[in-house]
Order: structure tokens, then C-alpha cells, then sequence
């Protein structure tokens, strides 16, 4: 296959940035996206050229680090799949792509594709956890009964790999799916439970201090989420968040 | 963090679009309901008047109507503030989009929708309104304001009264778009989502999106027509 790229260049957070033009020949169609940026880069570096920077970790989909913004979709067309899991067969010979990194005032570009997602990290340690006592007298998990429904939908909620898609794909680049379903993988659980009022109010705040958007339930982020995040998360992180704000003696 | 909660967060801002929201759709019903009688043409213009009159004057009416006035006001203004914090959020914009992949049009357009039904608002209330309270009014021969004859003059005699008629109708296809996404998002944004439920709320709104604009715009045409 031979395609033309264009590709989202920036040589750091002050840079302005620009679209470049990269024409790529005799591409295998069984490649992956990645591969393809791959020989892509091999042939900038033989030029003498800077390689262009993009997110990618363990090319399995399970990670979340491969990032992307391509032909105007976060990880490119095809549903439930990350960019490293997007091949080049989903492409015709001679088409133009164009690929962006995802943009949000709270994923700051670090370089070309390459985005500082840190602030999900933030959201987390603000209250993604339970506090419980690990040192040597840990209870077995199956002591405490779970539903099964209960127990498949905060699994459900947990597959959330925080790639970012959510955000990258709304157009208020909002973060609710995520925080959501951090929010819900433990309200669903009795562990979860002890914490789980301190913990919406603490996640949503930090994602407000973190500049992410409103959501306006456009649906987009459920569309494009690589696992298949549900909208009933963002209802639950609602009603959650409404009770714990209404019941707080703050 | 505490005092944000229920007025500055951003979940604070879905919740009160939310109620704000779903109580204008409530007045749109009662609103509708008084305007079918025009449909009554002559005959009926001093029922029609004397609905007017009680819209403007029992007290409970008088009651709602302020906190009508505050919903519209705040459900704008929300919108306004929702709109600068989600621009400031994308500073820098794609070169390429395809939001029609994965989202409803109505859904992404609701601050232009909005806009458009609150420049509607204005001057409907400015023609109507305004000059019910406080302007110079016809008086039918039961000695009551004649709202029945301003309504008629307006969408039929007016020499702009295809103008009027048909600004009418737009306005109300941009409600209809608008409640589209407006209804069902409501009841997502207060927490009600459910596998057995939402389904059937979905459907409800979006029957309601179609029915009440249209019969709204259906009593102007039927008047124009009819003239």
C-alpha cells in the first residue's frame, strides 16, 4: 500500500505546531498502525530526520498508551479497538491520513503525537482506591459476598485502561467516562462502599481542578472507548456524587 | 471543595440544566395547552382571553411564572458558562473531525439550538408578553384584554404575517432539536439511567420533541391559512 500521512508535528509544550506531509510506500496491510509509524520512522531517521514521537507501550490493547487522533476519530475507525490494535488493512492504497494528538487544555502535547496524560493519574490518587490494611492480615476476598451483577459491573467498570479516548473524543474534551468508571469499579463493591461518597466528591474536584470540560452527554466518548465504557457509569458517578454532595455536613 | 459542590462543579452545572430543563418542558405542555384553543378561531377568542387572563393574574400562576422567568434566565446562563469552560478545554482544535461517527447532531449543537430559542423567547415575549402587562390592549365584548385579536392581527393580518408565521415555525423546529437531546439528557445528567428504563424515557422524549413543537406551529399555519 502506498498512503500519504499527515502528521501532527510539534517540537514541544511551547511549540505552535503544524501539519507536515509524509508520503509511505509498500506498507503491509497487515501491519499495525504502530508498525506502519515505525517504518515511517525508520525512513525519517535514514533521511536525517527527527522521528516523529507518538504513544505506545505494550501493542496489545491493554495498556492504554497508544493515543492517536486518526481521520477524525480517537484510535481511527473500527470500534473497540486501541490504535496498536488498528490495522492498515482498514485503509485503502492512496489514501490520505490525518493524524493528531489528542487535544485537550489537560492532556498538554509533550511532543508531536505524544501527550502528558498525567492528570488522570492525579484524578486517581485523589481517591481511586481503598484504603485497607495489607500488612500480613488480609481477609479473603470471597468472605465478603458480592452479587454476581454487582461483581460483573464494577469488572465491567474496571477495564477502563484510561487511554484517554473519552476525552481525546469529546467535544468538550470532558473526562466523565473515565472518572466514572474509576468511580463506579468500587461504589459497585461492598470494599468500595466505606469510601465511596469521600471518593466521588474528591475525583470529580480534581478533575475540575484539571481543566477537563463539561459533559454535555453527547454519547461520543461510550462510541469510541476502546472497551466499551458504558453512559450508565457517568448516570452512577452522577447519583453518586449527587447524594454525597446533598448528605456532606461540609 | 464543599461550598462548589452543588452550584460551582461541573457536575453542579449538569444537574441544574438538568431541573431547569425538564421544568420549562413542563411549562411548554401547560403553555400548549392554552394556545389549542385558538384553534377554536372566533368562536372561542373570549375563552381564549379569558385563559389569558387567568395566566396573568391568580396568584399561584403568578408564583410559577417568576420561577419560570429565573428557569429560562439561569438555564442560559448555565448553558453560556458550560460553553466558554468546554472551548477553554480545547484550546487547540483538529484539523480533521468526524463527530457524525459517534454523536447525534442535535446533541452537539445545543448552545446554537439554545440560542436560537431564547432569541425566540424574547421577541415572542416582547410581542406578547410585554404588551399583555404592560401595553395598550384591545378589549373583547366581555370586557377582558383581547389577546385573541393581537394573536389573530399578528400571524394573520400583519403585512409581515407570513414573516411572523414563518419565524415561528423555525423557532419551533430548533425546540424540537433541542428537546431531541434536551429531555433524555436530563434524565442522564440527575442519574436515572437504567437498562429497562432508559430505553423507554428515550423514546418519550424524542416523541415529545416531534408532538408538542409541532402543535405549536401547527395553531400560526392554521391561522394564516384560515384567514
Amino acid at each position: 500500500m502506498n498512503l500519504t500521512l499527515k502528521i501532527w508535528r510539534q517540537n514541544g509544550p511551547e511549540d505552535k505546531g503544524r501539519m507536515e506531509i509524509y508520503p509511505v510506500q509498500d506498507i503491509n496491510p497487515d501491519m499495525s498502525f504502530l508498525e506502519m509509524m515505525d517504518v515511517l520512522n525508520e525512513q525519517l531517521i535514514a533521511e536525517g530526520k527527527d522521528p516523529i514521537a507518538f504513544d505506545h507501550d505494550c501493542r496489545e490493547g491493554i495498556c492504554g498508551m497508544c493515543s492517536m487522533f486518526i481521520n477524525g476519530e480517537a484510535h481511527g475507525p473500527g470500534r473497540r479497538i486501541t490504535t496498536c490494535q488498528l490495522h492498515m488493512r482498514s485503509f485503502n492504497d492512496g489514501d490520505t491520513i490525518v493524524v493528531e494528538p489528542w487535544r485537550a487544555a489537560a492532556f498538554p502535547v509533550i511532543k508531536d503525537l505524544a501527550t502528558d496524560r498525567s492528570a488522570f493519574d492525579r484524578i486517581q490518587q485523589a481517591g481511586g482506591y481503598v484504603s485497607v490494611n495489607t500488612s500480613g492480615n488480609t481477609i479473603d476476598a470471597n468472605a465478603i459476598p458480592v452479587p454476581k451483577t454487582d461483581a460483573d459491573r464494577a469488572f465491567d467498570a474496571a477495564t477502563c485502561i484510561g487511554c484517554g479516548a473519552c476525552v481525546a473524543t469529546c467535544k468538550n474534551s470532558s473526562a466523565m467516562l473515565f472518572v466514572s468508571a474509576k468511580v463506579s469499579q468500587y461504589a459497585l463493591l461492598p470494599q468500595g462502599k466505606v469510601e465511596a461518597k469521600e471518593r466521588v466528591r474528591k475525583m470529580v474536584n480534581q478533575m475540575d481542578i484539571e481543566g477537563f470540560g463539561n459533559c454535555t452527554n453527547t454519547g461520543a466518548c461510550e462510541v469510541e472507548c476502546p472497551v466499551g465504557i458504558s453512559l450508565e457509569n457517568i448516570a452512577r458517578m452522577n447519583r453518586e456524587y449527587l447524594s454525597a454532595s446533598l448528605s456532606s455536613a461540609e | 471543595m464543599a461550598k462548589s459542590a452543588l452550584l460551582g462543579s461541573s457536575l453542579a452545572k449538569k444537574y441544574w440544566m438538568a431541573l431547569t430543563g425538564l421544568f420549562l418542558s413542563i411549562f411548554l405542555v401547560a403553555h400548549l395547552a392554552g394556545n389549542l384553543v385558538l384553534l377554536g378561531g372566533e368562536a372561542m377568542a373570549e375563552d381564549f382571553n379569558a385563559y389569558a387572563e387567568f395566566m396573568t393574574t391568580f396568584p399561584v400562576i403568578k408564583i410559577i411564572s417568576y420561577l419560570l422567568y429565573a428557569s429560562i434566565l439561569f438555564h442560559a446562563i448555565d448553558g453560556i458558562m458550560l460553553t466558554i469552560q468546554n472551548r477553554k478545554a480545547r484550546p487547540v482544535k483538529y484539523h480533521y473531525e468526524k463527530p457524525s461517527a459517534n454523536s447525534g447532531w442535535a446533541s452537539r449543537n445545543m448552545a446554537f439550538l439554545g440560542t436560537i430559542v431564547l432569541l425566540f423567547i424574547v421577541g415572542h415575549m416582547a410581542t406578547f408578553w410585554w404588551r399583555m402587562k404592560f401595553g395598550e390592549m384591545p378589549i373583547d365584548a366581555a370586557g377582558q384584554k383581547d389577546l385573541y385579536t393581537v394573536v389573530a392581527t399578528y400571524f394573520t393580518t400583519a403585512s409581515t404575517a407570513w414573516l411572523h408565521v414563518a419565524l415561528y415555525v423555525v423557532a419551533m423546529i430548533a425546540i424540537g432539536f433541542h428537546l431531541w437531546h434536551g429531555l433524555q439528557s436530563a434524565f442522564q445528567s440527575l442519574g436515572v439511567n437504567h437498562p429497562k428504563y432508559t430505553p423507554v424515557i428515550k423514546k418519550i422524549g424524542q416523541i415529545f420533541a416531534v408532538v408538542i413543537p409541532a402543535l405549536f406551529a401547527i395553531i400560526p399555519i392554521f391561522m394564516f391559512i384560515n384567514q
